[in-house]
């Protein structure tokens, strides 16, 4: 039971929960929590990658805020497997694999021996001490930018979601 | 000991996938998602690349796409939503109106 038995095991939980959300034709609940579990993996990747902060982060935001947000819509609208559509043409399905599948084999046989051994971590790597620290100095404009983001979005969120503006 | 390579190597392998049900899927919803495991492909190039130099900026960055996507996602779904009360539908070659 080393670290990495544990990443193969998440990483191809995350590559069949990836997989089935892409292919969840009839029941997109059934999707939304393929993609928990593919999110809940990867957050499993982050801390084998002793990035601890991240990984909590992940299930937090990501596993429990934007895939409920998502389900949250699916069940306020109510979709039956009618409204889904018919799926696109073949050969579009086709081309977009093929596209796929050549982009990721080009990157795959760039990957061997690009990189060496990694280096020595210092203390407390990956913690929320270490995060905030290069949070609040080096990058303390981008996260104040950041809360500017959020709250454009969630006033264009009311805006669009509102049926009558006044 | 996590051998980065393959770390990399999942994160493109889950990048093709978002990408193949971006371009493949018809429902809105379910783009949306394909879109959010790409971000996420990324978020794990940028954590392992951050384990490899031994550098914390990755994950910082890490936080800001954390950041971007939750936005992306608040205005996305607001989209979705006005769109599926005015087509009853959320068939993505139903919404052209602005199409060539």
């Amino acid at each position: 039971m080393t670290p990495a038995f544990f990443f193969y095991l998440f990483g191809a939980i995350a590559v069949l929960g990836a997989l089935g959300m892409v292919a969840s034709v009839r029941n997109v609940v059934a999707g939304a929590l393929s993609l928990v579990c593919c999110l809940v993996a990867l957050g499993g990747v982050y801390v084998l990658l002793e990035a601890y902060l991240v990984g909590v982060l992940q299930i937090l935001v990501y596993a429990g805020a934007i895939v409920v947000l998502f389900l949250f819509v699916v069940m306020l609208l109510n979709l039956r497997g009618g409204e889904l559509g018919p799926a696109r043409q073949p050969v579009v399905r086709v081309a977009a694999v093929a596209v796929a599948a050549a982009l990721l084999w080009r990157f795959l046989a760039l990957l061997p021996g690009l990189l060496g051994s990694p280096k020595p971590l210092p203390e407390g790597f990956g913690g929320y001490r270490e995060i905030g620290r290069v949070l609040f100095t080096d990058y303390v404009l981008a996260f104040e930018v950041s809360s500017l983001l959020l709250l454009a979005a969630m006033v264009g969120a009311v805006v669009l979601v509102k049926r009558r503006i006044d | 000991m996590v051998p980065i390579e393959h770390a990399v190597a999942l994160s493109a392998i889950l990048f093709a996938i978002g990408a193949v049900g971006a371009l493949v899927r018809r429902n809105l919803i379910v783009i949306f998602m394909s879109i959010e495991l790409m971000l996420n492909a990324a978020n794990l190039a940028l954590v392992a690349f951050s384990r490899q130099w031994a550098d914390s900026a990755g994950q910082v960055f890490v936080v800001m796409v954390t950041v971007v996507a939750a936005a992306e996602v608040a205005v996305g779904l607001g989209i979705l939503l006005a769109l599926f009360r005015n087509r009853e539908s959320l068939d993505v070659e139903e919404a052209s109106l602005l199409r060539w």
